[in-house]
């Protein structure tokens, strides 16, 4: 079985903000690290392995600092990893960026049974990506997975959580399956898978060796616009006390609020 | 029907299958030694254009003929997501909204529904502000599975050209909208909070959190249709229904493969809480310094017949199951009451309840960001406030 786990590079999101006088992002300073649902998927990917026997490969679009996350998953026990990176690729929304994935793994040998995703990614929070390379591979999809197990003639089950509860989803590889973090705790990547993963070579793949089409890349591929970022609207402050003086003045204006919103007789 | 955006000169065309896969939507395909076209699927990327080696795949369309090709588009659609034969609030919500943009384009707007027996949903979805209901009632569409969904609605996207669709952002919606839009080669915006008709361009003005909510963005989608998006639940307001409202109910046939994937069991969701529904919450987060202090929110939320939400740091520190959690990586609430003890307010949390109609806040800082959002704001010891608050609502109760 041939494992594609598919991981971003994104900003530690809680100290991203806005330059309110340019109203462009302020990057400078904030730390990037592996999207946290990605850390499951890569776990996911790694526990089957461990139980049926599979090559994992780790795939990440992104700038070649993106390289970092990639050496991370061999640390954590990926067997391969390759980078996906060219300027062509800059600007990509989800669908292009759902494009250049699957064209990467159209390439990967042995063929790929199953592809995993974190449910979304922090930084855009779209959950787009994953279904979308369902979509370009012709692949059954199942989302918001918790548990997945698979037996040797690549028959599935899945626990997904769906709004109402869970659902158990039977099928037949090859997948997409994008996983929540009720799924698996993370793995530490031992001393020596870091060692060992330094001595494992990360290629970069481009337009050419993706045969993408330069067309459907990046900016030029994006269906969609970002036209204007902005600073979020703040609701206008409201009525403010002190109660730690005389707690049940507090509690009488609470009390009085509710009356006045009909929470309470 | 427009003609199809390529044309295959057979005499050049020798056969190598570069174009077939190059295409990212598969609608080129052998015929013997010839290359075919399914034209009415094709969606003029001209990825097989720049591979054919051999210059036998030519563009039909120049950029002219694409801004007409643009212009057979109309309408607005509402996914109208149903389950078990019961349309979802967050349809209804977006039917309010969908009124509202279709008034502004003066076009009309249009519920879709995948399920089987489901045509008793039709007159609730014109009461809510439908002028069309279109129908996919199909014994394969009677549980969700991501391909048989999108094969429904593309094949009715293709049918009709709508110029907007738009979905709740529920498991489904998500799940199959993402891959609707890559079939169709067109833009999807997750997660809007606010939805606009541009009066210049006339063009979807889609606006959505990013980086955790520290960021809004406005996004368009100008070259490509239908323009896709989905809405979090709650985030939009529904409207009272209107029964003398009419409109027109269409039944579609379609043509659906099997399923790949099939639900073998169902289990309904283990705690009864429903957040995203209930009326008043009452919240805590790190702030209440242990799991025992939640059980004071639990007794304030059974006065007044609330649920107990709580913010992130709760869920990770494994005091209470992620059913409960407000915020970004949780739900997204609208009650008419939230209570926020201890709850700093962190961007992602306020992302999760800024709709609320009144938020009552109580933090022993002064600075929490909380009280810039609040209604009432209370600085103080919730170990206190909250025992005085229960004890005089029970008083009241008793009186």
């Amino acid at each position: 079985m041939h494992i594609a786990v598919c991981i971003k590079q994104v900003p530690d999101t809680a100290n991203v903000r806005i330059n309110p006088e340019t109203n462009t992002l302020m990057r400078e300073g904030v730390e990037s690290i592996l999207n946290p649902y990605d850390e499951y998927a890569l776990e996911q990917a790694l526990a089957l392995r461990d139980e049926y026997g599979a090559k994992v490969t780790a795939l990440s679009m992104g700038p070649p600092q993106a390289r970092l996350i990639l050496r991370e998953a061999l640390a954590r026990g990926a067997d391969d990893a390759a980078l996906l990176s060219d300027r062509a690729f800059a600007g990509a929304d989800t669908w292009a960026t759902s494009y250049i994935l699957a064209q990467a793994i159209k390439q990967l040998k042995p063929k790929v049974d199953l592809v995993l995703f974190g449910k979304q990614a922090i930084d855009g929070d779209t959950a787009q990506v994953g279904p979308g390379v369902s979509e370009f591979l012709k692949y059954p999809l199942v989302t918001y997975v918790r548990n997945l197990q698979v037996s040797d003639t690549g028959h599935f089950t899945a626990e997904t959580l769906m709004d109402e509860g869970v659902e158990v989803i039977e099928g037949q590889l090859p997948a997409v399956v994008t996983v929540v973090k009720e799924s698996a705790t993370p793995r530490f990547a031992p001393l020596a898978g870091w060692m060992g993963s330094q001595h494992t070579e990360i290629p970069s793949w481009g337009v050419k060796q993706l045969k993408a089409v330069p067309d459907l890349c990046g900016l030029q591929g994006s269906p969609t616009r970002v036209v204007k970022i902005f600073a979020p609207p703040v609701k206008s402050g409201g009525t403010r006390m002190d109660g730690r003086e005389l707690p049940s003045a507090a509690v009488d204006a609470i009390v009085a609020l509710l009356r006045e919103k009909g929470a309470v007789k | 029907m427009s003609e199809a955006p390529i044309q295959i000169n057979p005499d050049l065309c020798r056969g190598c299958k570069k174009c077939v896969s190059a295409c990212p939507f598969g609608v080129l395909y052998m015929d013997g030694k010839m290359v075919m076209l399914k034209p009415d699927e094709c969606r003029g990327c001209l990825a097989c254009v720049q591979s054919c080696p051999f210059q036998a795949i030519t563009a039909v369309t120049p950029d002219e003929v694409d801004h007409e090709r643009l212009r057979e588009y109309h309408d607005i659609w509402v996914f109208a997501e149903q389950s078990g034969g019961k349309v979802l609030e967050v349809a209804y919500e977006l039917l309010a909204t969908g009124r509202r943009l279709a008034d502004q384009r003066g076009c009309a707007l249009a519920a879709v529904v995948l399920g089987h027996e489901i045509g008793h949903t039709a007159d609730h979805l014109i009461a809510a502000g439908a002028d069309k209901v279109i129908l996919a009632d199909d014994p394969l569409l009677a549980t969700y599975e991501a391909n048989v969904y999108t094969d429904a609605l593309h094949q009715l996207i293709l049918r009709h050209k709508p110029e907007v669709v738009l979905a709740g952002a529920t498991a489904i919606g998500r799940g199959f909208f993402a891959k609707v839009a890559v079939r169709c080669y067109t833009g999807l915006t997750a997660d809007c909070t606010a939805l606009a008709i541009d009066r210049e361009t006339t063009l979807l003005h889609q606006t959505r959190p990013a980086f955790g909510g520290n960021i809004m963005a406005t996004i368009m989608t100008p070259n490509h249709r239908p323009q896709m998006a989905t809405v979090r639940p709650h985030v939009f307001k529904m409207n009272s229904p209107n029964a003398s409202r009419t409109g027109e109910t269409l039944l579609e046939a379609l043509k659906l493969a099997q399923p790949a994937t099939r639900v073998t069991r169902k289990i309904p969701a283990s705690s009864s809480v429903n957040i995203a529904a209930a009326d008043i919450i009452v919240a805590g987060g790190r702030g209440l310094q242990k799991a025992e202090n939640l059980q004071l929110l639990q007794r304030l939320a059974q006065l007044l017949g609330g649920v107990v939400g709580v913010s992130r740091a709760c869920v990770d520190a494994g005091w209470i199951s992620a059913a409960h959690q407000v915020g970004q990586s949780g739900q997204t609430v609208s009650p008419k009451v939230y209570f926020a003890f201890g709850i700093s307010g962190a961007i992602q949390h306020l992302e999760g309840m800024r709709s609320a109609d009144t938020i009552i806040a109580v933090n022993n800082d002064p600075n929490a960001p909380i009280f810039d959002v609040a209604d009432l704001g209370i600085i103080g010891d919730l170990t206190e406030i909250i025992p005085a608050l229960a004890d005089a609502l029970e008083a009241r109760a008793r009186n």
